[in-house]
Parts: structure tokens; sequence; C-alpha cells
């Protein structure tokens, strides 16, 4: 418990990994948190990439956490204009008012 | 080493506990800040177990950009009017029974993976064990990102350039009623349709325009 190794660095990101699930399931508000929630995902990802990498002391897991903070920041910025182009349109990003495509 | 095992206690229960206040805060302001909070206790993770570059990466991408590019988008679109006006309680309670089982789901199937780390196989020992602990991450990282993996490193400039143009083109709107320049019409002007030579009479002056 006190000893701190690569068990609970996987534990923390798989309880935020979790969280970030759940928070798409559960958010009926707008799509904003939905982004977010994939941020958490993300930043998930990255502290599994990132612990590996320490623990099996090559630096390639870190290059690769890298490489997805850049896609996350891409996927982001598009995701908003997206969102803003959304909301010119129809005025609303309520989640369940999207529903143009009849899914 | 208590040091150390306090420290991550400390920050991965305020990195969980303002997760979960991402998801279900009511204010999407909120939310933003608390993702916000997220990022700083994860990047002060990464740089207390040795990758610094990374942590400071993500404090200025993700706080410095991201996190306010979401809070500008909230700014915008003012959400909170519209969120007051009609929010049906239905729906909710329907995607909580879902998204609960669902998430339990996941996270057991991740707790049996790092509780089955015990009875791991052995590791093979990788082929380059790189991590040279006498120069510091940045140059470490430094060496191996622009030399084996400058493609890949490019590639991701372009990823970045593509989503530039995206974002840009997505919102970009033409306005109606504004004078513009008009490049094109001003390149081919040529000077027949500009210029012309008036012989003047003496005495008499020029009458142009009619």
């Amino acid at each position: 418990m006190i000893e701190i190794g690569l068990g609970h660095y996987l534990t923390l990101a798989a309880i935020i990994f979790t969280i970030g699930i759940i928070g798409i399931f559960l958010n009926r508000k707008n799509v904003i948190i939905i982004l977010m929630s994939i941020e958490l995902i993300l930043l998930a990802v990255n502290i599994n990439l990132v612990s590996f990498s320490i623990y099996l002391q090559n630096l390639v897991g870190q290059v690769f956490a890298m490489f997805i903070l850049t896609v996350a920041a891409a996927e982001a910025a598009v995701g908003l204009a997206i969102i803003v182009i959304y909301y010119k349109n129809k005025g609303s990003i309520n989640v369940e008012q999207i529903n143009s495509l009849k899914g | 080493m208590l040091a150390h095992s306090l420290f991550f206690y400390f920050f991965s229960t305020i990195a969980v506990f303002a997760s979960i206040m991402v998801t279900v805060s009511r204010n999407t302001v909120y939310s933003v800040f608390f993702l916000i909070l997220v990022f700083i206790s994860i990047s002060i993770l990464f740089i207390m177990i040795g990758a610094e570059f990374l942590g400071m990466i993500m404090l200025i991408v993700y706080v410095g950009a991201v996190a306010v590019l979401f809070l500008f988008v909230v700014m915008m679109l003012n959400i909170t009017e519209q969120l007051t006006k009609r929010s049906s309680r239905k729906g909710l309670v329907n995607n909580i029974s879902v998204g609960s089982i669902v998430g339990v789901i996941i996270f057991l199937e991740l707790l049996v993976v790092v509780g089955g780390w015990k009875y791991k196989g052995t590791f093979v020992p990788l082929s380059a064990t790189n991590l040279n602990m006498d120069i510091s991450n940045t140059h470490a990282l430094g060496n191996i990102l622009y030399t084996d993996y400058i493609h890949l490193f490019q590639v991701s400039g372009m990823i970045l350039l593509v989503a530039m143009i995206g974002a840009i083109t997505l919102t970009f709107s033409k306005r109606e009623n504004i004078k513009r320049q008009s490049y094109f019409d001003q390149i081919q002007r040529e000077k027949d349709s500009a210029v012309s030579l008036v012989e003047v009479e003496s005495g008499k002056g020029v009458k142009l325009d009619d």
C-alpha cells in the first residue's frame, strides 16, 4: 500500500477512463461535456503509456503519449468548431435535440 | 518512499474527484475548471515519476490551449441559459442505468487486468531500454524523437495543420453587405480598359466619362 508501483498508476488510469465512459453516457445536457469526457479518456491512455514507459525504462511510450496529445488537441479544435457551427444553425447543442440523423 | 506515496494519493484523489465533477457538474463552466484541475494534478504525477517534459507539455497544451478553447466556446454559446429552459429528467434516468452498467463493466474488466498483473508472463526484455538516467528527460526524448521518430513527428505536424484548416473553414462565414477587395479583378486589369490617350485640341479642353 505504501509502495507505489505500476499497478497504482494503472488503477488510477482505469478509474479516470471509466469516469470518462460514464460521462459520455450520463450526460444529456450538451455536447461540450461529451468532448471533455473524451479528453479524460485520452488522458487515461496517456497515464498508461507514461507509467509503462517509466516501468520498462523505455522512452517510446512517452513519444507516443506526445502524439496522443497532438491528436487530442486537433480533435478538440475540430470538435469545438463543429459545435460552434451547429449552434449557429440550430440554436441549441442539447444532446436530446440533435436528432436530425434519426439514428 | 513515504513522501512519494503521500503525493501520489493526494494528487490522484484530487484527479479522480475532479474528473467526477467534470461529468456531473451542472454548470459547463465549472466542468471546464474541473477539467483544468484534472490536467494539472495528472501533470504533477507525470513530473513526479520522471516524465517531466510530458508533464510540462501537458500543462502548456491542455491547460494553456485546449481548456481555454473550451472556455471560449462555452462563453460564446451561452449554454447556461438554455440549460434551465429545457432539460428533461426522463432521458437522464434512462441513461443513468445503461451508462452505469457499461461503466461498471468496463471498470471491472480493467481491474481484472490490473489485478492479474501478479500472474503476468515474464517480460521479454526490450532490445532497447533507452531510458538513460544521466541526461535529462527532455534531452533523451529529443534524442529519439528527432531521429527515430522524425517521420511520425512530421506527420503529427501535418495533423495539426489539417485540423487548423478544418476548424477555420468550418467556422468561417462570408458576411453580406461588406466591401471587399477583389484581387483577381485588380490583377486582370489591362492597359486598354484603364488608360486612354486623348488628343487634346488647343483651347477646347477634354470631356471624359460621357
